[in-house]
């Protein structure tokens, strides 16, 4: 059994000046695992993902990526293991607006030694760019071409699905990325997502508010059960 | 492969290429400006050094050095008195004096300055580097209403060689004080040489002498008219006084001793002057002006520097976005810091270099047409260290400049996290 990707211990978070948002007792993320995680709008999602990348601090608790002890790392060092292991998909406008498709893909292996390495067996960074958008449906060279603002929001997702899974990152972050897709492109996106995950061997936590989402994963949660918090306020 | 920060630097401009350029251009116009009033300042100074050279001392009637220097050189002003003949031969008969050219000023031809001389002149007037006077057309005067004409005069006036001209007594319009029964010829064209001496009408002593005869009370005697040219050529047109006269010194380190010896002189007040110092504090005069106007261009380029802060931190509104991607991917606090900071350093290098390129570009343009029309040789105003200095100055300004929006950036990015609250 290896050791989870993800372990939250206690966290608790607050805005400045806010009420307490977070209070996560435990929750534990698989490696390979692909979890849903499910939240209305406003319920802490994107908070707890940018606790999980290092790009937020926690006020209190223990968040262990990948075995570092995340809440405990400069800020520097944070920024280095999410350079290293984390990928990235937003809810949308994910792409570099002056940086074509290809340079917005291998943009983490500019800030990672560890990911531009890991592609030098397929032949450099360009080269794994381009056959991780062949995989995932963008092949077209006049396409390639295009500048990323020109694309439509599908496509621009698929990017930034290959961005994300560039380098062979352990986990894959996506913080409702299919919200602004029709319902079609949603599901095979979310498939195409999955699959490469699978290929690359990435664990993916996938946040969205929608739960129809939930059978096309591994496991899903609500973030109501792990967040103490929300559970005493719907209590009250 | 992936692009280096300075390569997204150089991206996120061309992405904002209208701004970037409207600031690449303030910056330029502002290096421009400032290279301009820099070049032109040392032009009109070296052209102003250049005016005479290899002459030791000037002598006048006594006035003030700068007065005698612009009357004597620049012919600008009037004498206020004139020195006697014995007292210009007493200076020419000293032992140390290597070569003596008196001149005679007072008269003018269509408002550009007669001055009387000797042969003498043609040969020891230098001016630049040592550069002596060259005829660019006939010879000098051989004949006692012979005239040698500057480049400007020909030019402006269209004469050639054998052009008749009529002198005006004093400065001023031609007209009821014209000299006009004693016309001149022209015998000689001097090539430019970008000092007064283009715009000067030299003639012989003589000649000055010649046209006065009847005008000693400073107006025309109605007599005048009897006496015939040939009478003229029969007086001894030795003249009495001068205006001025330039010496060459067999060595130049006896120079203060030989001023003082005219100064001090006690048959006749004189005045004898260092051209080289009496240039330098005429300079001084005029370089108060000529600071204010670079302190001016100065705060140009301040301004031009100030758009570069403007367009950065207007523009990271809209680019949080594009920071939270940025970070996303693995991009630390330190790269957003030198994100921003290269596209300002970008921005005041492109700005600085095309500002150089510009103003020689118009020095090019205008240099023809200056020394045509004007007659004013632009002097070192080719590329120069003063370009690298101010190209270094700019960009390295524009670097410090950048700190505000970087800082400004570095902030934003860290509060955002990965979603931008908008």
């Amino acid at each position: 059994m290896t050791a989870p990707i993800v372990r939250l211990t206690d966290l608790q978070f607050a805005w400045p000046g806010q009420p307490q948002l977070l209070d996560v007792r435990a929750f534990e993320l698989a490696a390979k695992e692909r979890l849903f995680l499910r939240g209305p709008s406003g319920s802490g999602k994107s908070t707890l993902l940018g606790l999980i990348a290092g790009v937020l601090e926690s006020q209190s608790g223990r968040i262990n990526v990948l075995d570092h002890d995340m809440s405990r790392l400069s800020g520097s060092r944070r920024d280095q293991i999410r350079a290293d292991h984390l990928g990235v998909i937003f809810q949308m406008f994910n792409l570099v607006p002056y940086l074509s498709v290809v340079q917005n893909v291998v943009l983490p292996c500019r800030f990672s030694k560890r990911r531009m390495q890991e592609t030098l067996q397929a032949g450099g960074a360009e080269a794994e760019a381009k056959r991780l958008l062949a995989r995932l449906g963008l092949e077209d060279e006049t396409l390639l071409a295009r500048k990323v603002t020109e694309l439509s929001v599908g496509q621009q997702q698929r990017v930034a699905a290959a961005r994300a899974l560039i380098g062979g990152p352990a986990l894959i972050i996506a913080d409702e990325p299919t919200s602004a897709l029709d319902a079609d492109s949603r599901d095979r996106f979310i498939e195409l997502l999955s699959d490469e995950a699978k290929a690359t061997g990435a664990a993916l936590l996938f946040v969205s508010h929608d739960a129809g989402l939930a059978p096309l994963f591994d496991r899903a949660l609500d973030l109501a059960d792990i967040n103490v918090h929300a559970m005493t306020m719907g209590a009250a | 492969m992936g692009v280096s920060i300075l390569g997204l630097a150089w991206r996120s401009l061309m992405n904002r290429r209208v701004s970037a350029f409207l600031t690449v251009i303030a910056i330029a116009l502002s290096v421009a400006l400032f290279l301009g009033v820099e070049k032109a300042r040392n032009a009109a100074k070296s052209g102003f050094d250049n005016t005479i050279s290899g002459t030791e001392l000037i002598v006048g009637a006594p006035s003030g050095q700068i007065n005698l220097l612009l009357y004597s050189v620049f012919r600008l002003g009037n004498a206020t008195a004139e020195i006697s003949w014995r007292a210009y031969q007493e200076i020419d008969r000293r032992e140390d004096v290597a070569w003596t050219v008196p001149v005679s000023l007072g008269d003018s031809h269509r408002g550009y300055r007669v001055l009387g001389t000797n042969i003498g002149y043609f040969e020891h007037y230098k001016y630049g580097q040592r550069q002596s006077l060259t005829f660019a057309e006939g010879q000098p005067f051989n004949d006692l209403f012979d005239a040698v004409i500057g480049a400007d005069v020909a030019r402006k006036l269209g004469y050639s060689i054998d052009t008749p001209l009529i002198l005006t007594h004093g400065i001023g319009a031609s007209g009821l004080t014209d000299h006009d029964d004693r016309p001149f010829r022209v015998a000689g064209i001097l090539r430019p040489t970008g000092t007064p001496v283009d715009q000067t009408i030299h003639v012989s002593l003589e000649a000055i002498t010649a046209i006065h005869v009847g005008w000693e009370t400073g107006a025309r005697n109605p007599l005048t008219d009897s006496i015939t040219e040939e009478m003229i050529r029969s007086f001894d047109l030795t003249p009495r006084t001068i205006t001025a006269l330039f010496v060459g010194l067999e060595n130049r380190a006896t120079v203060l001793r030989t001023r003082r010896d005219i100064n001090t002189n006690l048959s006749e007040p004189l005045l004898a002057i260092i051209p080289g110092q009496a240039l330098a504090e005429l300079w001084q005069v005029m370089g108060t002006a000529e600071r204010v106007l670079l302190a001016i261009s100065g705060f140009v380029i301040a301004v031009g520097l100030v758009s570069i802060l403007t367009s950065i931190l207007t523009s990271l509104n809209e680019r949080r976005r594009e920071m939270s991607i940025l970070r996303a991917t693995g991009a630390r606090p330190g790269h957003i810091f030198a994100l921003l900071i290269a596209e300002a350093t970008v921005l005041g290098l492109v700005g600085a270099v095309l500002g150089a390129v510009l103003i020689q570009a118009i020095f090019a343009v205008a240099a023809p047409i200056l020394s045509a029309q004007y007659g004013v040789a632009l002097i070192g105003t080719g590329p120069g260290l003063v370009d690298l200095y101010t190209i270094a100055a700019v960009t390295l300004a524009a670097l410090f400049l950048g700190i505000w929006p970087a800082i400004t950036a570095l902030r934003r990015s860290l509060s955002d996290g990965l979603t931008v609250k908008v």
